[in-house]
C-alpha cells in the first residue's frame, strides 16, 4: 500500500498543467518563487499552492537563502511516473507500428479491388 | 513501410490519459483494423505474445473481449461493453483488466476518435477512469506488468548466458 500511495500522489502532482509548467521551469535549475510567479503569470498564492502539492510528494525541494525560498526539482520522486508512462507509451507504440503494417495490407487490398472493377 | 512515429501519451487530469497517433491511411481503414477481430489479432498484442481471443460485438450494449498469452504462458484478458459506435468516427467502450480484483468496478471508459486529413488519420484514445483510485489501480497494475516484463527479459538474458 505504501508504494501505491506514493505513486498516486506523484501522478496527481503532474496531472495538473500548471504544476507541469513549474516542474519544467525547475528542470532548468533552482528558482525563487518570484521567478515562477513571473514565468507562469499566476498570483503568488496560487503558485505557492502548487508548490506545496509538489513538495508534499517530494517532487520539489526547498531551501532558505537569506529572505528567499529557493525551489529545485527532485527527479527521483518523479521516476515512477516516468517509468509507467514510458512503458505505456512503448506498448502503444508497438501496437501502432503493427497497425501500420495491417493498414498497408488493407490499402493494397483496396487498390487491388479497385483495379478489378 | 510507413512509420508515423511514436504514440503520444499525456496525463490530462487525475482521471484521464490521452493516447494519440497519426496513420498513413484513410479513417475507414483505421476503423476497420480497430474493430475487426482477425485484424485486431494482428496488432493489439504489441509483440508481447500471441492473441488467443478477439471477440467483438460491435453495437451499443455489445461486448468485447481480448486475451493474449505472453511468451511466459500467462494469459492476460481485457473485456468491456460498447457504449457508442459511429462507423469510421468514434467508438466508446468500457475496458476492464481481468488481472486485478473486481475488474468491472475498476473499468475505464475509452473513447477512440478517428479524424482524417489529406488521406491520413489521427487516432486519439481518451482513457477515463471513474475515480482517481481506479486510475491509480490501473497504473499500479500496469507498473507491475512492466516490471514483470523487465524481470522476464532479465531471466532470458541470464539463461542465454549459461
Amino acid at each position: 500500500m505504501a508504494r501505491a500511495a506514493t505513486t498516486a500522489d506523484a501522478f496527481n502532482a503532474v496531472a495538473e498543467p500548471r504544476r507541469r509548467q513549474i516542474l519544467d521551469a525547475l528542470a532548468a535549475g533552482e528558482r525563487p518563487v518570484n521567478d515562477l510567479v513571473r514565468l507562469l503569470g499566476l498570483a503568488q498564492p496560487q503558485v505557492s499552492k502548487h508548490l506545496r502539492v509538489l513538495r508534499e510528494v517530494g517532487a520539489v525541494d526547498v531551501r532558505e537563502q537569506g529572505r528567499q525560498r529557493l525551489y529545485r526539482l527532485n527527479g527521483h520522486a518523479l521516476k515512477p511516473i516516468h517509468d509507467w508512462v514510458q512503458e505505456y507509451e512503448r506498448t502503444w507504440t508497438e501496437r501502432f507500428d503493427r497497425l501500420d503494417a495491417v493498414l498497408e495490407d488493407l490499402k493494397q487490398k483496396e487498390e487491388g479491388d479497385g483495379n478489378d472493377d | 513501410m510507413t512509420t508515423s512515429g511514436t504514440a503520444t501519451v499525456t496525463l490530462l487530469t487525475d482521471e484521464q490519459i490521452l493516447i494519440t497517433r497519426e496513420f498513413d491511411a484513410p479513417k475507414h481503414l483505421v476503423f476497420k483494423a480497430f474493430t475487426t477481430p482477425e485484424l485486431v489479432k494482428q496488432w493489439w498484442h504489441a509483440n508481447r505474445g500471441e492473441m488467443t481471443v478477439a471477440e467483438i460485438d460491435l453495437r451499443p450494449g455489445g461486448r468485447w473481449r481480448y486475451a493474449a498469452v505472453a511468451d511466459g504462458g500467462m494469459e492476460v484478458g481485457f473485456h468491456g461493453e460498447y457504449r457508442e459506435i459511429v462507423p469510421n468516427e468514434r467508438v466508446v467502450s468500457t475496458e476492464a483488466f481481468e488481472g486485478i480484483p473486481d475488474p468491472d468496478a475498476n473499468a475505464t471508459l475509452n473513447t477512440a476518435t478517428f479524424t482524417e486529413a489529406d488521406g491520413r488519420t489521427t487516432l486519439t484514445i481518451l482513457v477515463e477512469a471513474p475515480s482517481k483510485e481506479v486510475r491509480d489501480a490501473m497504473i499500479d497494475s500496469g507498473m507491475e506488468a512492466g516490471m514483470q516484463d523487465a524481470l522476464d527479459l532479465l531471466e532470458q538474458a541470464a539463461v542465454a548466458l549459461r
